[in-house]
C-alpha cells in the first residue's frame, strides 16, 4: 500500500508543479467574473445563469485535467525511460497502475475542492445562502465520475499508441455518454430488431456518466438528493472504475514495456 | 542590367495594381450591405446572421429555466411544450400546447431510467409559482429567465415575442415597469410595425402607469397595424386581435364612450372563439348606454334652457 501512496504522491506533485490547473482555474474565474459583471435589467439577484456557466466551466476543466493528466502518465514514464528503474524496485505493475490511478484521482479531487469553493463563493455572493449539503453531493458525484474517466483513460493509455490518440478518444467517448447516454434507450425502442437489442445492450454496457451530472439540481436550487441514491450512484461509479482498472492491470501485465 | 530591372518593374507594377485594387475595393466594401465593420455590435461582427439561429435556442433555454430544469429534450414528447409556457402564461401569444405537461418522461423504461430520475429535475414547476421550492410567495424568482431572454433579443432583434414576454414578467412579477417599457421601446425601434409590441406597451400604460389616453393611442395603432399585416392573411393572428379589440372595448366602456365601445365589441365578437360571452358584454353596454341616454333626457327636460 505504501508503494501505491508513494506513486500517488508523485502524481499529485506533478499536477501542482504543472501550469494546467492554474491556467484553467484562472480562466474559469475570469469567465465567471466577466459574466457576473453583466447587468440584466438592473437586477443584481439574478444568479442561475452564472451558476450554470461556472459549473459548465468546472466540468470542462475537470475533464481536461483528468484526461490529459492520466493519458500521459504511463507513456511519459516509458518515453523518459523511468519506467524500468521504477519497476526494478520492489514495485509490481499493478501497484504502479493503482498508484497512478490514485494520484490522478486525488489530484482531480483537490482541483475540484478549489473549483467548488470558488463556485460556492460566487453563488453565495448573489444568493446569500450556501446549500453546503447539495454542493457536497454534487462535488462527490463529480469526483466519482472522474474516477471512472481516469480509469478509462489509464486503460486507453495502455492500448492506444500515443497519448494524443488516447486523449481524443476519451474526450469523444465521454462527451458522447454525457450528451446521449441518457437517451439511447428511447432511440432503441424506435428501432426494429435486432438493432433494438444491440443498442439496448450497448445502453446497459456503457458507464452512465450523466447520472453523476446533477448540475441542474444545483443551478435551480432543488432539495438535496437522498443519501441512498447518492450511495448507489457512487457504488455504480466505483464498480465501473474497478472494472476499467482490472482490465488495465491485465493489459499492463502482458504488455512488453521495452 | 536589363534582367535586374525587369523584376523591379514587375514589383512596382504589382504595387500599383494592389493600391488601385485596394482603393476600388474599399469604396465597394463601404457600400456593401454585408459589411459587418459598420456594426458596433460585437456579436453581429463575430457571428453575422448566424446569430439568429441561436436566438431561438436561448428563448427555449429561458423556458427551461422557467421550469427549473424540468424540460423535454428532442428525444421526449414535446406536444405539451410547443408554445413555451412562459410565453403562454404571459398572455402575449396564443397557445398550441396539447397533452400532459407533467408526464412527458412517461413511465421508466428500465432501472437506469428509473434511477436517473432521482438525479435530475423530474417534477413540473413554474418559477412564478415558486419553482423548485414551491414557495408561492417567491414568484420574483422568475427573474432568472431574464438573462436568456435578453441574450435572445441581442441575437435576433426581430423576434418580437422576446420583447413582449420579457416585458410582461418584468412588470408583473419583478415590479420593473421602467425597464419593461424601455425594453419594449427598444423592440419597437427594431420592429416599428409590430402590433404585438404596441399592444404590450399599451398594457404598460394602462395597467402600470394608469395613463388611459396613451394606452388607447397605442392600442388603436396596434389595431391599424394588425389590419394592414394580418387581415389579408388566410390564417390571421386572431389571438392578438381579440386581445387588442377587447382591451380597447373595455377601456371605452370604462370611460363611458359606449358607442365606440360597441363598435370595438362587434369587431371583437366577429373573431372571438366565444362570441356568446362577448354578446353578454354588448348587452351590458347597451343597457348602460340606454340608461345613460335616459339620464341625459331627464336632465335636459329638467333644464330646458341648456343646450343638449
Amino acid at each position: 500500500m505504501n508503494n501505491i501512496f508513494a506513486i500517488a504522491g508523485v502524481v499529485i506533485k506533478e499536477l501542482y508543479r504543472r501550469k494546467d490547473f492554474y491556467v484553467l482555474f484562472i480562466l474559469t474565474a475570469l469567465i465567471c467574473l466577466v459574466m457576473a459583471s453583466v447587468n440584466f435589467f438592473n437586477d443584481d439577484k439574478i444568479v442561475r445563469y452564472l451558476k450554470e456557466i461556472c459549473l459548465l466551466c468546472i466540468w470542462i476543466c475537470s475533464l481536461v485535467i483528468a484526461i490529459t493528466t492520466t493519458a500521459r502518465q504511463i507513456p511519459s514514464e516509458r518515453e523518459n525511460r523511468t519506467l524500468f528503474p521504477l519497476l526494478a524496485k520492489p514495485l509490481t505493475r499493478t501497484q504502479l497502475l493503482l498508484g497512478k490511478f490514485l494520484g490522478c484521482w486525488l489530484a482531480c479531487g483537490l482541483a475540484l475542492v478549489c473549483f467548488y469553493t470558488f463556485f460556492g463563493a460566487l453563488a453565495a455572493s448573489r444568493e446569500h445562502h450556501w446549500p453546503l449539503l447539495s454542493y457536497l453531493q454534487a462535488g462527490t458525484l463529480h469526483w466519482v465520475m472522474l474516477g471512472v474517466v481516469i480509469a478509462f483513460a489509464l486503460l486507453g493509455s495502455l492500448i492506444f499508441s500515443a497519448p494524443s490518440a488516447n486523449t481524443t478518444i476519451c474526450f469523444v467517448v465521454v462527451a458522447f455518454i454525457l450528451l446521449l447516454g441518457r437517451h439511447l434507450n428511447k432511440v432503441a425502442l424506435h428501432l426494429p430488431e435486432p438493432r433494438r437489442s444491440v443498442l439496448y445492450g450497448f445502453y446497459y454496457l456503457i458507464p452512465h456518466l450523466e447520472l453523476f451530472d446533477v448540475r441542474d439540481l444545483i443551478i435551480h436550487n432543488w432539495p438535496p438528493i437522498a443519501w441512498t441514491v447518492c450511495g448507489v450512484a457512487t457504488l455504480y461509479g466505483l464498480a465501473y472504475a474497478a472494472a476499467f482498472l482490472i482490465s488495465a492491470c491485465l493489459v499492463f501485465r502482458r504488455k512488453a514495456i521495452n | 542590367m536589363r534582367s535586374a530591372r525587369l523584376p523591379l518593374l514587375i514589383l512596382i507594377a504589382l504595387l500599383v495594381l494592389c493600391c488601385g485594387l485596394a482603393a476600388w475595393l474599399d469604396l465597394w466594401f463601404q457600400g456593401w450591405q454585408g459589411n459587418r465593420a459598420e456594426s458596433a455590435d460585437l456579436l453581429n461582427v463575430l457571428m453575422g446572421d448566424s446569430r439568429r439561429m441561436f436566438a431561438n435556442h436561448f428563448f427555449v433555454k429561458a423556458d427551461a429555466y422557467f421550469h427549473s430544469g424540468f424540460y423535454p429534450t428532442v428525444f421526449d414528447n414535446r406536444e405539451a411544450f410547443q408554445t413555451p409556457h412562459m410565453a403562454e402564461d404571459s398572455g402575449t401569444v396564443g397557445g398550441r400546447n396539447r397533452g400532459d405537461e407533467t408526464g412527458f418522461l412517461g413511465k421508466p423504461r428500465d432501472w437506469i431510467d428509473a434511477f436517473s430520475r432521482q438525479l435530475f429535475p423530474s417534477r413540473h414547476t413554474h418559477l412564478d409559482e415558486g419553482g423548485a421550492s414551491g414557495d408561492l410567495g417567491n414568484s420574483s424568482q422568475v427573474r432568472e429567465i431574464m438573462p436568456w431572454l435578453r441574450t435572445s433579443a441581442e441575437l435576433n432583434p426581430n423576434d418580437i415575442r422576446t420583447y413582449t414576454v420579457s416585458a410582461y414578467w418584468l412588470r408583473e412579477r419583478m415590479g420593473k415597469v421602467a425597464e419593461a417599457e424601455q425594453f419594449l421601446r427598444e423592440g419597437l425601434r427594431a420592429n416599428p410595425d409590430s402590433y404585438e409590441i404596441m399592444y404590450e406597451l399599451g398594457r404598460v400604460y394602462s395597467e402600470n402607469k394608469h395613463d388611459e389616453t396613451h394606452a388607447r393611442n397605442l392600442w388603436q395603432a396596434a389595431l391599424r397595424e394588425w389590419g394592414k399585416q394580418e387581415a389579408p392573411k388566410a390564417d390571421p393572428d386572431k389571438f392578438l386581435f381579440v386581445e387588442i379589440a377587447s382591451h380597447l372595448a373595455l377601456l371605452e366602456t370604462k370611460q363611458g364612450n359606449y358607442r365606440q365601445a360597441l363598435a370595438y365589441m362587434e369587431r371583437w365578437k366577429a373573431r372571438s372563439p366565444s362570441p356568446a360571452a362577448v354578446e353578454r358584454y354588448i348587452e351590458e353596454v347597451r343597457r348602460k348606454m340606454s340608461s345613460a341616454d335616459q339620464t341625459h333626457t331627464d336632465q335636459s327636460s329638467q333644464n330646458p334652457g341648456k343646450a343638449p
